[in-house]
C-alpha cells in the first residue's frame, strides 16, 4: 500500500489532518489503534469556548470537520462573554459524544481517497535515510510521501489513579510505547506532560432538584457558518458546588495522590487544575463550583466539570457523595490522570514539519497542547502542509496577525511549551481583529486559494462576501434596504466599524514591523554571532526565528542579544 | 569561564585600558577584560591572586622590573563585563603606565576602543541599556546632583521603578484578562472598582514623574531664559549671574541678536542660563531671527526670568532690572546690578523653583527615552479609565505594558498569565 499522506492517530488532530489532505485530492491513510474510536472526545463533551471557539470558526472556513460535527452533535449552546465586547465572544456547545463521533466518521467516509486503517504504528520507516512510511505492529508496512504524527496522549501513555497505575493512552485503550522509543532514538527532544479528567456520573442517580440550572441559549447561532437549523433536543446543565466537608475528604486523600507523591513528573495545565490542586493551592477557598454537563442526549452520562482528579477511587466516591445533588450519584468511570510524551514543538517549522526529518509532520497533543480545538487546528495546518508537499504545491502560511491558528503555530514553534498549551484570547495581540464572527472575512481568500474547500462551500462564502460588501456600503444608514442581509452579517459589519480605529492602528504597526524586518537566512548560525551568551544562543537555536522581529518575540531574549543579532544579521544580508 | 560566556566561535580579543583618571596621579588602574586576562597577569606577576583578593606583586617583562603593583583577579562570567577581568593598580606615572601598556601589547592584548568594556557588559547581559546610560552620565557628571542621579541610575533605579509599575499593571491586566478568558467562572467577576482604582493610582505616580524636569536637564542644567523687551537689561543681568562678560552689552536696543547660553551652578544645582533677544517686532532680518529664537526659547525653558511681567507665576519670576535707574514695578523682584541688590534673592528664587523640578531624595529623573514611553503609558491609561468597554480597557492596558516592555525587554503575555494563575483559581 502506498499513499501520499499517512496520518497516525484518529483524534481531532488526525481526523482534521486526514480530511483536509483528502479534500486537496491526496490519497490518505488514517491509522488508529482502535478504528471504532476514531473521532472520540477523550475528556469533556464540549467544543468551543473563548479562544477555542475562535479556532473552531477558523477551521470551518477551511471546510474542516470540527464545527460541522459539533453542530450535528450539539445538545446545549452557550455564547460565552455575551455581555462583553464582540471580539471575545466565544461560541461553545455541549456535544453528545456518540453523535459527534458518528458525525466525524460519516464525514470521513465521504472522501473517496481516504482510507481508515486499524493498527498500531510501531516505527517510522526510513529508506536510505529518507522517511518512506510506517511499520504496523501487524508487520505491514505502509509507504507514504509524508507522515503526520497525531498520537495525542498515547505516546508512552501512563494512567494514574490513587496508587493504581495503568498503561494506556486513555481509559480502556492501550498506549503506544514502541513508537515512543523510536522517536527517542532519533534524538528528538521528548518531554512528559500530564492532564486529568473527572469521574463520570450516572445522570439518573443525580438529584437535579438540588442543582441550579443553566439553559441552552435560545439565540439561533451555530458553530459552522453552513450548519442547518438546530435539530437535537437542547438539554440544560446543572450547577452545584463543593462544601467544606468535601475539601476535608479530599485533603484526607492527599496521601494517595500520585500528583503530590511526585510519581507524576510531567507538568499539568495551570488553567485546568485538578480539584486536589485547587484545594492545596487555594486553601482559603472553602467552595468550588461544579458544572454538571450532559455527555449524551439521553442524559445518562454526566461530566462534572471542575473536579478533574487522580485521587483513589474510594476518595472520589466519598467526596462526590458529600456534594449537594450528588449524595447518591454513582460513578460510572472514576477520574484519572494521564502522563504522556510530547515533543518540544520548537523543532517544527511553521508548517508543523520536523525541520530535520523531511516529510515528517506533527499535530495535536504530541506538540504539547491540550484541547480538541487546538488539536484540530494543528491537524488542519499539518494536513494542508503534508498534502501540499506530496502534491508539490505551496502550502498556506498562517500569520498571527490574521488568525488564532497563526497565533497557535507561532507560539508553539517559537516559544515552545512549559505546560500543556491552551488557547486564550490574551495570547493574541491582535485580539480586537481576530473575532469568532469575522473568521470567514479574515480567512476566506486564503482558504479558497489553498484548494481545501468544496465548491459548495466556496459558493456559499462568495455569497456572504457580497452581502458583507453591501452591508458595509449601507452601514450607518438606518433606513437603507439591508433587511435581506442576514442579521449576523449586519452585526459583524457593525462590530468592524466599532473596532476600526484600533484595528487600523495595529495594521499600520504591523506594516511598519514588516517593512524593517531583517531576515535571518535559513540555517543561520547563532553561534557565529559575536557577544551572545550561551543561554541566548540556546534559546535562539531552538526557536530558529526567521527574522529579527520574530526573535524579539522569543521569551527571555534580552535587548542586548537583539542588538547583537541585528548587527550580525545586517552583516550577512 | 569567559569562554562559556562568549560563543562567537572565535575568542574575542582581550582588551585593556586605563580606567582611572588623567595621569600623572597617585595610582593608575589598568583594567583588562577577555579570555587572556589571566595569562597576562600570570606572565607579568608570575602568579594570579585568588579571585576577588588583592595581592601586591612585582611586575616584570622581558627581564625588566616594571613596577610594584596591586593585582586583582575576577573570573568570568560573574564580572562587570561578563568575561575574565583583571585589574592592575600601578604607580600613576606616565612612564610606568606606558611600559605596562607596551608589555600587554606584546602579549597580544590590545587597547580597548572607547566604550568597549561597557559594550561587552551589555552584550553579555551584565547591564541593561538604562544602566549603560547611567554609567556614561556618571563619567560626565560635574555637579553634585548630577553625580547622585547618575549613581542611582546605574544601580538600576529607573528599571526598578519601571519594573514595579509594570508588575502592578500586569496584575491589573490579569484581573481583566481572567474575566475575559474565564467567562462564567465565579472566581472572576473582574472587580471594576479594583481595576480602575489600580489604574488611577498608577496614573498619578506616572504624572508626578513626568512633571519633573527630564534627566537631560540635570546633565545640561535647568534652562533659565531671561526674557523681556529690548533694552530692559537682560544681558547685564545675564552677565551678573554668570559672573563674566559673555553677552555683549550696549545701549542700542536689539544688540543681542542670537541666543547665548552659559552653564552655571548655584548651590550645586546646574542651570543653563539663556540670554535672548528682546521680544519686539523688528524689521532687521538678523534681529528677526533672534526674536524668533527668543520665542522658542521661552517655550523651551524650564524657568523664565521675565523683565516685563507684573507678577510671578508657576515657572516665571517677574523682575524689575535697572532698579537703580527706574522704579521697580510693584510685586516684582527689584534687582540692580550696579548697586548689587536683589541678585542673591534672585538666585535663591531660582534654586527654590529648580528644587521643585529636581527629583527628591529617592526619586530619579527620567531620560527622554523613558519619558516618551511613560507619556505613551499615561495616554493609554487615561483612555483606559475613561471607557466602560472591558475589552478596550484591556486593550489599553496591554498597549501600556508593551510600551514598558519596549524599554525594559520582557514578555507581557507570559508574565500576565503567571500573575493570573497565581492569583485566581481558574479552570473548571
Ligand atoms: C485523561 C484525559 C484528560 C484530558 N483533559 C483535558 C482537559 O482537561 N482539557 C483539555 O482541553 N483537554 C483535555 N484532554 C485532552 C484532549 O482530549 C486532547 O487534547 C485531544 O483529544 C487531543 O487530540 P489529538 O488528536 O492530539 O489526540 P487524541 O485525541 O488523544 O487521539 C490520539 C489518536 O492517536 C491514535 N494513536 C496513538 N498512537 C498510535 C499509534 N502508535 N499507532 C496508531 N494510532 C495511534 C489513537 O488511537 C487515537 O486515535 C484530556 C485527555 C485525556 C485523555
Amino acid at each position: 500500500m502506498k499513499f501520499d499522506v499517512v496520518v497516525v492517530g484518529g483524534g481531532h488532530a488526525g481526523c482534521e489532518a486526514a480530511a483536509v489532505a483528502a479534500r486537496l485530492g491526496a490519497s490518505v491513510a488514517l491509522i488508529a489503534i482502535n478504528a471504532a474510536a476514531v473521532g472520540s472526545m477523550s475528556c469533556n463533551p464540549a467544543i468551543g469556548g473563548v479562544g477555542k471557539g475562535h479556532l473552531v470558526r477558523e477551521i470551518d472556513v477551511f471546510d474542516g470537520l470540527i464545527a460541522a460535527a459539533a453542530d450535528d452533535a450539539a445538545i446545549h449552546y452557550r455564547m460565552l462573554n455575551a455581555s462583553k465586547g464582540a471580539a471575545v465572544r466565544g461560541p461553545r456547545v455541549q456535544a453528545d459524544r456518540n453523535l459527534f463521533r458518528q458525525s466525524i466518521q460519516r464525514r470521513m467516509k465521504d472522501f473517496p481517497t481516504l482510507k481508515i486503517v486499524e493498527g498500531e504504528v510501531i516505527e517510522l520507516d526510513f529508506n536510505g535515510g529518507k522517511l518512506s512510511g510506517v511499520h504496523l505492529a501487524s508487520g505491514d508496512v505502509i509507504a507514504a510521501k509524508a507522515v503526520i504524527l497525531a498520537t495525542g496522549t498515547f505516546l508512552g501513555g501512563r494512567l494514574f489513579r490513587g496508587k493504581e497505575r495503568f498503561d494506556g493512552g486513555r481509559i480502556g485503550e492501550s498506549g503506544a510505547h514502541r513508537l515512543s522509543q523510536q522517536l527517542r532514538s532519533l534524538s528528538l527532544p521528548i518531554r512528559r506532560l500530564k492532564t486529568g479528567t473527572p469521574p463520570r456520573l450516572d445522570g439518573r442517580t443525580i438529584d437535579w432538584s438540588r442543582a441550579a440550572r443553566q439553559a441552552s441559549d435560545t439565540e439561533p447561532w451555530h458553530m459552522s457558518a453552513d450548519a442547518p437549523a438546530r435539530r437535537n433536543t437542547q438539554l440544560f446543565c446543572g450547577i452545584t458546588r463543593t462544601l467544606p466537608t468535601t475539601h476535608e475528604i479530599i485533603r484526607a486523600g492527599f496521601g494517595d495522590s500520585p500528583l503530590f507523591s511526585g510519581d507524576i513528573e510531567g507538568r499539568g495545565p495551570r488553567y485546568c487544575p485538578s480539584i486536589e490542586d485547587k484545594i492545596r493551592r487555594f486553601a482559603d477557598r472553602d467552595s468550588h463550583q461544579i458544572f454538571l454537563e450532559p455527555e449524551t442526549l439521553n442524559g445518562c452520562l454526566i461530566y462534572p466539570n471542575g473536579i478533574s482528579t487522580s485521587l483513589s477511587a474510594d476518595t472520589q466516591q466519598a467526596f462526590i457523595h458529600s456534594i449537594p445533588a450528588l449524595e447518591k450519584a454513582e460513578i460510572v468511570v472514576p477520574g484519572y490522570a494521564v502522563e504522556y510524551d510530547h515533543i518540544d514543538p520548537r523543532i517544527l517549522s511553521r508548517e508543523l514539519g520536523v525541520r530535520d526529518v523531511e516529510g515528517l509532520f506533527m499535530a495535536g497533543q504530541i506538540n504539547g497542547t491540550t484541547g480538541y480545538e487546538e488539536a484540530a487546528a494543528q491537524g488542519l495546518v499539518a494536513g494542508l502542509s503534508a498534502a501540499c508537499r506530496a502534491l508539490d504545491r505551496p502550502a498556506p502560511i498562517f500569520d498571527r496577525t490574521s488568525s488564532y491558528i497563526g497565533v497557535l503555530v507561532d507560539d508553539l514553534t517559537l516559544q515552545g511549551v512549559t505546560e500543556p498549551y491552551r488557547m486564550l484570547t490574551s495570547r493574541a495581540e491582535h485580539r480586537l481583529h481576530l473575532r469568532a464572527d469575522n473568521a470567514e472575512a479574515r480567512l476566506r481568500v486564503t482558504a479558497v486559494a489553498s484548494g481545501a474547500i468544496s465548491d459548495a462551500k466556496a459558493v456559499a462564502m462568495e455569497r456572504r462576501a457580497l452581502q458583507r460588501k453591501r452591508a458595509a456600503a449601507l452601514a450607518g444608514n438606518e433606513d437603507a434596504g439591508s433587511e435581506d442581509i442576514p442579521r449576523a452579517i449586519r452585526e459583524e459589519i457593525e462590530t468592524d466599524r466599532h473596532y476600526a480605529p484600533y484595528v487600523q492602528r495595529q495594521r499600520s504597526e504591523v506594516a511598519r514591523l514588516r517593512s524593517d524586518r531583517t531576515r535571518l537566512p535559513v540555517g543561520f548560525d547563532f553561534m557565529s554571532v559575536g557577544g551572545l551568551s550561551s543561554e541566548m544562543i540556546e534559546r535562539l537555536s531552538l526557536a530558529r526565528p526567521d527574522s529579527v522581529e520574530q526573535a524579539s518575540r522569543i521569551n527571555g531574549i534580552t535587548p542586548a542579544a537583539l542588538t547583537a543579532l541585528l548587527v550580525a544579521a545586517r552583516a550577512v544580508a | 569561564m569567559a569562554r562559556a560566556q562568549n560563543n562567537s566561535g572565535r575568542d574575542p580579543d582581550t582588551i585593556f585600558a586605563l580606567s582611572s583618571g588623567a595621569l600623572p596621579s597617585a595610582i593608575a588602574i589598568v583594567r583588562i577584560s577577555g579570555p587572556r586576562a589571566r595569562d597576562a597577569l600570570d606572565h607579568l606577576a608570575g602568579a594570579v591572586p585568588e579571585v576577588g583578593c588583592a595581592a601586591l606583586r612585582t611586575l616584570r617583562h622581558d627581564g625588566e622590573i616594571l613596577d610594584q603593583a596591586m593585582l586583582l583577579w575576577f573570573a568570568g562570567p560573574r564580572t562587570v563585563t561578563g568575561e575574565d577581568v583583571a585589574e592592575i593598580h600601578l604607580h600613576g606615572s606616565r612612564a610606568v603606565v606606558d611600559a605596562c601598556f607596551a608589555a600587554l601589547q606584546s602579549l597580544g592584548l590590545r587597547m580597548a576602543d572607547p566604550g568597549e568594556f561597557t559594550r561587552r557588559a551589555l552584550f553579555n547581559g551584565k547591564m541593561d541599556l538604562s544602566a549603560v546610560e547611567g554609567l556614561a552620565d556618571l563619567l560626565a557628571a560635574e555637579t553634585e546632583s548630577q553625580r547622585r542621579d547618575a549613581i542611582r541610575r546605574q544601580r538600576g533605579f529607573i528599571p526598578q521603578r519601571l519594573h514595579e509599575w509594570r508588575s502592578r499593571l500586569t496584575h491589573v491586566a490579569a484581573a481583566i484578562e481572567a474575566a475575559i478568558d474565564y467567562d462564567g467562572e465565579e472566581e472572576v467577576g473582574g472587580d471594576p472598582v479594583y481595576v480602575i482604582g489600580g489604574i488611577r493610582t498608577l496614573l498619578r505616580e506616572i504624572e508626578r514623574v513626568l512633571a519633573l524636569a527630564p534627566a537631560e536637564r540635570l546633565r545640561e542644567g535647568i534652562r533659565v531664559a531671561i526674557i523681556g523687551p529690548p533694552n530692559a537689561g537682560k544681558s547685564t543681568l545675564f552677565n551678573q549671574l554668570i559672573g563674566r562678560d559673555a553677552a555683549i552689552v550696549s545701549d542700542i536696543a536689539g544688540t543681542t541678536r542670537d541666543v547665548i547660553e552659559c552653564p552655571i551652578a548655584i548651590d550645586g544645582i546646574p542651570f543653563l542660563l539663556v540670554d535672548t533677544a528682546g521680544l519686539r517686532t523688528t524689521a532687521d532680518p538678523i534681529e528677526k531671527i533672534g526674536v524668533g529664537k527668543a520665542r522658542d526659547e521661552a517655550e523651551l525653558a524650564d524657568i523664565l526670568v521675565d523683565l516685563a511681567a507684573d507678577r510671578d507665576s508657576e515657572r516665571c519670576v517677574a523682575v524689575s532690572a535697572k532698579a537703580d535707574v527706574t522704579d521697580a514695578r510693584p510685586g516684582t523682584l527689584a534687582v540692580s546690578v550696579h548697586k548689587d541688590t536683589g541678585i542673591v534673592q534672585l538666585q535663591e528664587r531660582l534654586v527654590e523653583m529648580a528644587a521643585a523640578m529636581i527629583p527628591l531624595q529617592g526619586e530619579v529623573a527620567f531620560d527622554r527615552r523613558y519619558r516618551q514611553a511613560l507619556a505613551a503609558v499615561r495616554n493609554d491609561l487615561s483612555v483606559a479609565v475613561g471607557t466602560t468597554d472591558p475589552l478596550l480597557v484591556a486593550e489599553h492596558i496591554r498597549l501600556a505594558i508593551r510600551e514598558l516592555d519596549r524599554v525594559l525587554g520582557g514578555d507581557g503575555v507570559e508574565d500576565m498569565l503567571d500573575a493570573l494563575f497565581g492569583r485566581f483559581c481558574l479552570g473548571k
